[in-house]
């Protein structure tokens, strides 16, 4: 049973969609009895740090998500915006983030003469840099969908379990112990994210 | 390497898809849930769905069958036709599809990009600019199915949607729609010249060359297809297809 965070953003639809597909019971939930309850955490989210940091706070559930990820020990996964909030704070916000992975988040920012736009949007391939049950059986055929205008940067590269390239690599999926951060959309990207969502059912 | 988008563009009316020419004239190609399910199963880098009648008629989004597809669709999904307040929006949110496309409604009412730019963030928001070139031959930006026209400049509507926040732009060529002969560069290159966020170019594509010019020449960040990936090929029947992923990955290496 995967418990899926709602405070207010994020597309809650196409996760449940397709966790219903891979055949893994799911609830959606702002409940802190139900998150105190809760075997697996996932946290979605889109749209600007600040704003989410806040409905978490004033929804009173940052304590709770703290206590699941660094004393149950449960799996935890944050999904685009969702692992941005992982980090210690971002330069798109001053509010602190929930600090669960050592790691910040910074805007993406590349030279005039690039012709890279922001945000990175669209499909695009990932690499294994430190291996993870997340990101098991992975091929270089994996590909993922992305949309973001901020980048996570780990603290230690071990923590980075997955890289992309766009103008540099940056991390696209990260790990501490129990808690995990994938910056793409597994939900919105077909096989691919299927497999990762059922490696993450099955932690 | 950031992978250029080939997203089929898909017309809804009543509960069927449609396809047009020049946005008239709708032929019936088949049912969108099936349709879905083949596009899945190609796995299509991300689909458009617009309801050709919402805004002309004057109708709500259909919720019950955008939330059939969305319950079939493993690729990015967008939805346009008819939006014209923050709370229809929500609903297509909520539904699992992850952006808004929207026309009309912001001629005269600009402030709504922002409104749901706030909540959901720009990303949710595509910008549509339908272009029709006059008699002679200079652009105009057409809205409500190409009824309405409109005295700015594509530049100062492409400036106006960036200022209010959209995330992406849906450039469409009315003249080139369903014709099958190309997209037209010009007005496309013109977009992409201005334009900081990414674009979507529509209208025309009937080849591989085609799709080629519009990312080569024009610069496009991802092209919306049509006519040639619900038809066998011109003058063919329907056929829902989408070009062979190999093929595609090797336009994007030039």
């Amino acid at each position: 049973m995967i418990t899926i965070i709602n405070y207010g953003l994020g597309n809650l639809g196409s996760v449940q969609n397709m966790l219903k597909r891979i055949g893994t019971p799911c609830i959606i939930t702002s409940d802190i009895k139900e998150i105190e309850a809760a075997q697996k955490i996932l946290l979605p989210g889109v749209g600007a740090f600040d704003s989410a940091i806040q409905k978490i706070d004033e929804l009173n559930l940052r304590s709770v998500l703290v206590h699941k990820a660094k004393v149950d020990k449960v799996p935890f996964l944050g999904i685009c915006l969702g692992m941005q909030l992982l980090t210690r704070g971002s330069e798109e916000g001053i509010l602190n983030g929930l600090d669960l992975v050592p790691a910040k988040t910074i805007k993406f920012e590349f030279d005039q003469s690039s012709n890279l736009k922001i945000p990175h949007m669209g499909w695009n391939f990932v690499k294994t840099n430190t291996p993870s049950k997340l990101t098991e059986n992975f091929s270089s055929e994996h590909r993922f969908y992305f949309v973001h205008s901020y980048k996570v940067v780990c603290d230690s590269n071990n923590n980075s379990i997955l890289k992309t390239n766009y103008g540099g690599d940056f991390d696209a999926a990260i790990q501490n112990e129990n808690v995990y951060g994938t910056q793409f959309h597994p939900e919105k990207s077909h096989k691919y994210g299927m497999q990762l969502l059922t490696n993450f059912s099955k932690i | 390497m950031l992978l250029i988008r080939y997203i089929p563009c898909l017309l809804l009316k009543d509960n069927g898809l449609v396809k047009t020419v020049n946005f008239k004239n709708p032929k019936y190609v088949g049912d969108p849930i099936n349709t879905v399910r083949i596009f899945n199963e190609k796995e299509v880098d991300e689909l458009i769905f617009l309801d050709i009648e919402a805004t002309p008629k004057n109708k709500e989004p259909n919720y019950k069958l955008l939330a059939e597809i969305a319950n079939e669709c493993f690729m990015p999904l967008a939805y346009g036709g008819g939006i014209k307040t923050f709370e229809q929006a929500q609903k297509i949110y909520k539904i699992g599809i992850e952006k808004v496309a929207i026309n009309s409604a912001l001629h005269s009412n600009l402030d709504l990009v922002k409104q749901i730019a706030e909540v959901y963030g720009s990303q949710a928001v595509i910008g549509v600019i339908d272009v029709k070139r006059n008699f002679f031959g200079k652009s105009q930006v057409v809205s409500n199915s190409a009824h309405d026209k409109h005295k700015y400049t594509v530049e100062e509507w492409i400036k106006k949607l960036e200022e209010a926040g959209v995330g992406e732009i849906l450039i469409t060529s009315v003249d080139n729609e369903g014709t099958w002969n190309g997209l037209d560069i010009e007005l496309i290159r013109q977009v992409t010249s201005i334009s900081k966020v990414p674009v979507i170019a529509h209208g025309g594509a009937g080849n591989i060359e085609h799709l080629k010019a519009g990312i080569n020449q024009a610069g496009a960040n991802a092209i919306a297809m049509g006519s040639m990936v619900v038809y066998q090929k011109k003058d063919f029947g329907v056929l829902i297809n989408f070009p062979d992923r190999k093929i595609l990955n090797s336009i994007n290496e030039k």
